[in-house]
């Protein structure tokens, strides 16, 4: 029972009812404090999968349960609430509202859930406080950053306050989506260590989606979507 | 509140179509408002033309012709009084003053008004305001005359100039009394009333200057000069209309319907409220139009607001799954279009409000001056405060359309778009 943080059971989904399935997933489960590494190349249902862990799509059969809660069968505001308390997201690119200055970026998902507030608030004095501290762990210059647009900012950057937000207020879940795609090889390896590091001081669960096979080594465990999907999609 | 702080920051990123669609609002609901201060004050002023008198006799024809010719110095009496009926009349014991009117001559397309000097005691304006005079005092000699602000303003005439007095109506020039001119005695305050556009000299010098013509020209060989003039004797044989004042209103029904039965005389008395009251509504119309093309107006300040919310829905799509992507839920994003919407249009119907206070500031002294029309700067009345609310509650209304195109759309894209 405890040890599974992710837990999905027979779970099929499509867009329409006159569309064909795009995910047909009979069993699929992460473990508390798991790194995993879902690899899926484009089309292979990954953003539908995504979707459906965050709340915000229904599946039309089977059970979607996160932390023992089975969240498709929440409403749709219950499901909206657990996101913001217990998963953080990171895209692969565009993660900050450009009009929110660096820390109101950071500080997004405190205004939607209280119990990451309360979280974040046990750690610092405010807010705002704790999204400089994560900032900073994230090894941003924030001297330098803070009051600039977070569009001027480089797209490493960028992912690194976009961790700072997934992380803030310490979400059991991490689910992370092609984070990397969009840096340098080397920005890359440097914003994998970093992202590890916080995932652990937060003691939280690291779901990473990628296409990119070369990242695999560093998780505790790969899977192949394809493999947990026998929706076959071509292309 | 996460929401309000969001769309504050998410207009203020916007600032610039922001600014031009709350300039938009502001100058429709500027264009509403002003349009019915205006209305309301020309209302106003247009029943505050006259006051105080409780009856206006005249030949009988109709009563809106008779408040036009006798008030507004518009248009011409069909038929005059005998100043026998006039004498007759005034003498009832009800009655306790009266103000003989003769009109029929000009000066330099100002209407003159022949009448006696208790015109300026009893004439009342406005809420019973009085005449008064700016410079000199009634007219003394027989060829004094005493004009109106605007003739005296527009005319360049100071006290104790000559003026010279047009025969009827036409423009200056062909026909005149220049054998007999007057000289200016006094000058009165501004009013906002016809008498502002009145030349006024005595009963008696309409008879002085007419003592040489006979069916509207002069009579060939016969002069008279003004010396002799004043020798002669200058009662008048009609005038062509008076107004009364009578001791109890109460008398005001009685006293009009043994005018309108007089014997001696075919007369007409009319209430000048009522006749008032019946003259504005002949202009009903244009009112109403003028109140429904400024309503459309806001309504299409408020399409303009609906179509910049609209226009963004789409490029916002991934601003609105970020944060869906943080929790919010697709109601946050229907409140965050709504309370822009909201913020829109208060801010565009207070920026009119301050245009609107602007203007009254700026055009007040123009609007007094050229038209005669007081606008009046005092706070917001109940219903300008009704238009507000009702304005923002449009902009509200028309927000729900955006907001729940980008419910919709949030509630389909989720998190990640598909694209």
């Amino acid at each position: 029972m405890a040890g599974a943080i992710i837990r999905i059971s027979n779970v099929r989904y499509r867009w329409r009812p006159q569309d064909p399935l795009v995910l047909d997933i009979p069993s699929f489960e992460v473990k508390a404090g798991e790194r995993l590494f879902l690899k899926g190349p484009s089309g292979s249902g990954k953003t539908t999968l995504l979707n459906l862990l965050g709340g915000v799509a229904v599946p039309e059969a089977g059970t979607v349960s996160i932390m023992n809660t089975d969240i498709s069968a929440l409403g749709g505001a219950r499901r909206d609430s657990f996101r913001a308390d217990h998963i953080g997201f990171i895209f692969q690119m565009f993660n900050l509202l450009p009009y929110l200055s660096l820390i109101d970026n950071v500080i997004l998902p405190c205004q939607f859930s209280s119990s990451r507030l309360q979280r974040a608030l046990a750690r610092a004095k405010t807010v705002e406080e704790e999204a400089e501290r994560m900032l900073a762990y994230m090894e941003l210059d924030l001297d330098a950053l803070a009051s600039r647009p977070v569009s001027r900012l480089s797209m490493g950057q960028q992912q690194r306050v976009a961790a700072a937000r997934s992380l803030i207020g310490a979400p059991e879940l991490v689910i992370a989506d092609e984070p990397t795609s969009s840096l340098d090889a080397d920005v890359r390896k440097s914003f994998l260590d970093l992202l590890f590091h916080e995932v652990d001081k937060a003691g939280s669960t690291l779901l990473f989606v990628s296409h990119d096979a070369s990242l695999e080594g560093a998780f505790d465990r790969a899977v192949p979507l394809p493999e947990i999907n026998r929706v076959r999609v071509n292309g | 509140m996460p929401i309000v702080s969001l769309s504050l920051k998410s207009l203020r990123n916007r600032r610039i179509t922001a600014a031009l669609t709350v300039f938009a609002i502001a100058i429709s609901v500027t264009l509403l408002l002003g349009v019915e201060k205006v209305r309301t004050e020309a209302k106003a002023s247009f029943a505050n033309t006259i006051s105080g008198t409780d009856l206006i006799i005249g030949a009988r024809s109709g009563a809106i012709q008779l408040l036009l010719y006798s008030v507004f110095r518009i248009g011409n009496a069909t038929n005059n009084i005998s100043w026998e009926s006039y004498r007759d009349i005034a003498a009832r014991p009800e009655i306790e003053w009266t103000i003989p009117l003769s009109l029929g001559d000009s000066h330099r397309g100002f209407r003159v008004l022949g009448t006696h000097r208790d015109y300026f005691e009893h004439y009342r304006f406005g809420r019973k305001k009085p005449l008064n005079f700016t410079n000199g005092g009634p007219f003394e000699d027989l060829f004094d005359t005493v004009l109106g602000a605007d003739v005296a303003r527009s005319l360049g005439y100071e006290l104790g100039d000559p003026i010279v007095v047009d025969h009827g109506l036409g423009r200056a020039g062909f026909t005149n009394h220049k054998d007999k001119p007057f000289r200016v005695a006094g000058i009165l305050a501004k009013t906002g009333t016809p008498v502002d556009r009145t030349v006024h000299v005595s009963l008696e010098a309409i008879e002085a200057i007419h003592v040489d013509w006979r069916s509207g020209t002069r009579v060939p060989g016969m002069t008279v000069s003004a010396e002799d003039a004043r020798k002669m004797d200058l009662r008048p044989k009609t005038i062509t209309a008076f107004l009364i004042g009578l001791k109890s209103r109460l008398a005001a029904f009685k006293v009009q319907r043994q005018v309108n039965e007089y014997r001696q005389e075919p007369l007409l008395a009319i209430l000048p409220g009522v006749a008032l009251q019946e003259l504005w509504s002949l202009m009903g119309t244009a009112e109403t139009a003028l109140t429904a093309i400024s309503s459309f107006v806001v309504v299409a300040g408020l399409l303009g607001m609906l179509t910049m919310l609209l226009a963004s829905l789409n490029e916002r799509r991934r601003e609105m799954a970020i944060l869906r992507s943080v929790g919010a839920r697709p109601l946050h994003v229907f409140g965050l279009f709504i309370v822009e919407a909201t913020v829109l249009t208060v801010l565009g119907t207070l920026l009119g409000l301050a245009l609107l206070y602007f203007a009254l500031i700026v055009a007040q002294p123009i609007v007094d001056t050229r038209f005669g029309l007081y606008l009046s700067i005092g706070l917001p009345t109940a219903r300008d405060l009704a238009v507000v609310v009702l304005v923002v509650f449009a902009g509200f209304v028309a927000g729900a359309f955006p907001a729940y195109r980008a419910y919709r759309q949030s509630l389909a894209d989720g998190m990640i778009m598909r694209t």
